[in-house]
């Protein structure tokens, strides 16, 4: 059976990936630079568009980054606004669970949910460092290894605080004078190592009853976390071997969790580089390369991965001789990308080096080539065959491509990929659902009163 | 200080209460009603619109942290009233970028959320607004909602047991919460400053995004809580976003006085208002904002028809259907426009700048107050005919303030 392509767009980011010294690179604020990319994304007839999230600086030697964009606006809220001059396009955004409480996000999302008429999504994300807690009243304290045990317990009640309105309880009938059908509408309670709560939710039942929930995660764990409770992964497997091998675990797991594998969307993160030509793509591709790593932004990922400040460095020259500083105190603070390099970064080295040596490249060469993403480079024939391909062959449901320019990076995506896909019947000519999950080809979710009971934590 | 010339009344600020169907309990029943919609963005931006086509200064949306009870310390299950609420701040963001002018004031708990996630939302507010953000900061008094969070004890307080109001432990709770609100305030204010204005530099040669001797840490430490800053959103179009907070009583005067840009006062009359006025001013000279713009609105509630006697029946037909006469803690206007003009008038004298107005059935007294009142304080020369700034601050007098971390 032919698979249809599901595809989102991501607004670029705070990291590399956004080249903000291209001409055309507008405001990574202004609202209008949402707008227009929102509404490009729905003009290509996107599921859905997604939002990152961090909630610090991120600093380097104990200073604020400042070689990537800096700077972000409030999820919900730019969401929120966004809603406003779209019409169909999800609107997914990433909210951290350990810095927030579970009766206000709920609250939030069941809004977002209402005001958007049904296309608000919930990217579940989890951390536990202290350095981000200095930010918020209630601190950093989680233990690592509780983040999971806190992540999955705030969703389970967030799901319960959503669960407690059946949909049925505003009745607004003027001539009888009911508003409500119960006096006790939304009533609930929780209590667990994480929280103890209780009382009434106060919004209503939303259109969809509560967001599409994505989780990012990667490890056992969190696998385990996305197969027992999320609709959709972010994943990072593009290639199609490793995406081919992601898949099979992930829907594999699902059995044990009394699901079955339409349930959860596999959508890999991707950039992606047209041309004119295939050859003319990968001559951009490069370019976009060496502007995504400046020499600074080469000497701060060396930096990261040798733990600590390499001043002077000459990073046209070889990567520094010597081994990286193994310690638990990493000079990088706020960027979850520097845990891959902490996990054995001696070894790391050794392979940066062994790719040195064998293409003889120089410490900034080196960084161009370990740190690039999986992209979609080709012409518009080529990136629309590989990704058909993908998707067919269970490398993926679909992906959530990161443009590397904002907010016009997506234009070139929608006017020319997305009709080759719509010509070969794998993607939608137009909207046809009224909902986020409509359009993810998730089936409803059935209101709690339609299912055989409801449990409640205790 | 609002002042205008010798022989010419300053011009009044008018602003919008929106809350659910009403403030009538029975507003949600009238035939012009719309219940069925309160929790959809229609419903919500067709309100904005038409505040903004009377030109009014800003709207305000109330919003709780539980649900809606007439009873204003626990819940009372209820099923003839509105109940159900959207986040304030989310339905401002989806209003706003369907008008042109208007500002948006949406409620917030300072009791309950963290500073660092409402400074930057209401930072954002102001972006997709471009410039016509404020926030109005409300103190948490209800234990249900604390129950909510389960991260502090709020302990019940009963208006039908006067004792516990006046025991000298629930006093100093009372002033407790509200000294966290000024501390709230505090935060929200510094991580608006939190990056100057030029910060983005986007320095080509030198790799740099921005100036980061441009960001700053904000460092605050008090008795609640501490935030490190910056935030994560850079400097909002208006500078600082207008900060609001209603007050009965002389603890959230001082707050008012403190922190605020725009303060929600309930005078019965005009020698009340004019004695709220002088205690906020002389609290707003000790607290070192003498020379700074503090305006004070007084709060009513309207039900506006032609004559005195509709209005009055009006009321009494919704007072019928509810039950029970509706009571406020404002003073309650039932007449005419032309009769409200006057009470405006009348009340500006003694010193108000403005006035927030909140309807008692929606949509009839909000189109009533744009369609009869706003004309008639127009004949009067006492309102703009015209939107004449691009900013909240801008319609409310206020300047683009320095950034207090900008060097001098």
């Amino acid at each position: 059976m032919t698979k249809q392509l599901h595809l989102a767009a991501h607004f670029p980011g705070v990291n590399n990936t956004t080249v903000w010294s291209d001409p055309a690179a507008g405001s990574h604020i202004e609202f209008d630079s949402f707008r227009q990319f929102a509404q490009t994304a729905e003009r290509g007839k996107f599921d859905f568009l997604f939002l990152a999230e961090g909630l610090r600086l991120r600093e380097q030697n104990g200073l604020i980054y400042d070689l990537d964009v800096v700077g972000r606006p409030d999820t919900f809220t730019i969401l929120a606004a966004l809603a406003a001059v779209t019409e169909h396009v999800g609107l997914t955004g990433t909210i951290n669970s350990t810095f927030n409480e579970p009766y206000e996000v709920a609250r939030q999302f069941a809004s977002l949910d209402h005001l958007s008429g049904g296309r608000a999504a919930w990217n579940v994300v989890t951390s536990w460092d202290a350095f981000t807690g200095e930010n918020f009243r209630r601190g950093g304290f989680l233990a690592q290894g509780d983040r999971y045990d806190r992540a999955r317990t705030f969703l389970a009640t967030a799901n319960e605080l959503w669960d407690s309105w059946h949909g049925d309880e505003v009745l607004a009938d003027a001539g009888t004078g009911q508003f409500l059908s119960t006096a006790e509408p939304g009533t609930f309670r929780h209590q667990d190592a994480f929280f103890d709560i209780a009382g009434q939710f106060n919004v209503p039942r939303s259109p969809q009853g509560r967001p599409v929930i994505f989780q990012a995660g990667d490890s056992d764990e969190g696998r385990d976390f996305a197969a027992a409770s999320a609709d959709a992964i972010f994943s990072r497997h593009s290639t199609l071997k490793d995406g081919q091998a992601f898949y099979a675990d992930v829907k594999g797991r699902l059995p044990k969790f009394g699901r079955t594998r339409s349930e959860l969307l596999i959508l890999p993160a991707a950039t992606f580089v047209l041309g004119d030509t295939d050859a003319e793509a990968a001559e951009i591709a490069h370019e976009v390369r060496r502007a995504q790593v400046s020499p600074q932004t080469a000497l701060k990922f060396i930096e990261q991965l040798w733990n600590t400040e390499l001043s002077g460095f000459d990073v046209d020259g070889p990567l520094p001789a010597f081994d990286p500083v193994v310690s638990d105190n990493l000079i990088s603070k706020g960027r979850a990308s520097v845990r891959q390099f902490a996990k054995d970064p001696v070894a790391l080295a050794g392979e940066w080096r062994a790719r040195a040596h064998a293409g003889n490249l120089s410490a900034r060469e080196v960084v161009i080539e370990v740190t690039g993403r999986q992209s979609f480079i080709g012409s518009a024939e080529t990136i629309a065959t590989t990704l058909n391909e993908l998707v067919q062959a269970d490398a993926a449901d679909g992906y959530i491509l990161v443009p590397h320019i904002t907010p016009g990076g997506l234009v070139p995506f929608v006017d020319q990929v997305v009709p080759l896909l719509q010509e070969r019947g794998v993607f939608r000519a137009d909207y046809t659902g009224s909902t986020l999950r409509d359009n993810l080809g998730l089936a409803p979710l059935r209101r709690p009163g339609e299912t055989a009971a409801v449990g409640v934590a205790s | 200080m609002t002042s205008a010339p010798a022989g010419r009344p300053a011009p009044l600020h008018l602003a919008v209460a929106l809350d659910g169907a009403g403030w009538h309990p029975a507003a949600w029943r009238e035939a012009d009603a719309q219940p069925q919609r309160l929790f959809t963005a229609g419903y919500w931006t067709e309100l904005a619109q038409q505040a903004e086509r009377g030109l009014l200064d800003f709207l305000t949306i109330e919003d709780g942290l539980n649900l809606q009870s007439d009873d204003h310390f626990e819940a009372d299950s209820r099923t003839d009233r509105v109940r159900g609420q959207l986040d304030a701040v989310l339905i401002a963001a989806r209003a706003a970028p369907t008008t042109r002018h208007i500002g948006f004031v949406p409620t917030a708990i300072t009791t309950h959320t963290e500073p660092f996630h409402l400074s930057k939302a209401i930072a954002t507010l102001d972006y997709v607004s471009t410039g016509r953000a404020g926030i109005r900061v409300q103190v948490g008094a209800r234990a249900d909602a604390a129950a909510h969070f389960g991260r502090r004890e709020i302990p019940p307080l009963r208006r039908d047991r006067p004792d516990d109001l006046d025991d000298p432990d629930a006093q100093r709770q009372i002033a407790d919460r509200f000294d966290e609100a000024a501390d709230y305030v505090e935060v929200l204010r510094r991580l608006w400053d939190s990056w100057e204005d030029d910060a983005e530099i986007r320095d080509v040669a030198t790799g740099r995004f921005i100036d980061r001797d441009k960001l700053h840490y904000i460092d605050f430490e008090g008795r609640w809580f501490s935030v490190k800053g910056p935030s994560i959103t850079p400097r909002p179009p208006q500078g600082q976003p207008v900060v609001a907070a209603l007050g009965h009583s002389s603890v959230p005067y001082r707050l008012i006085a403190r922190s605020a840009d725009v303060g929600f006062v309930t005078p019965r009359d005009a020698a009340q208002a004019a004695a709220i006025v002088a205690e906020i001013r002389a609290e707003q000279a000790s607290a070192g904002r003498a020379g700074q713009t503090v305006h004070v609105f007084a709060d009513l509630v309207v039900f506006l028809d032609e004559s005195e006697t509709a209005a009055v029946a009006r009321k009494q037909r919704l007072d019928e259907r509810a039950g029970t006469e509706y009571r406020s803690d404002a003073v309650i206007y039932a007449g005419p426009a032309a009769g409200l003009a006057d009470l405006l008038q009348d009340w500006q004298a003694a010193g108000l700048s403005g006035f927030r107005l909140r309807p008692g059935a929606l949509p009839h007294d909000l189109t009533q107050l744009t369609e009869q009142l706003v004309p008639e304080l127009q004949r009067r020369g006492l309102f703009r005919t015209g939107y004449e700034a691009g900013t909240l601050r801008g319609l409310l007098g206020l300047n683009r303030p320095a950034n207090r971390y900008a060097a001098a």
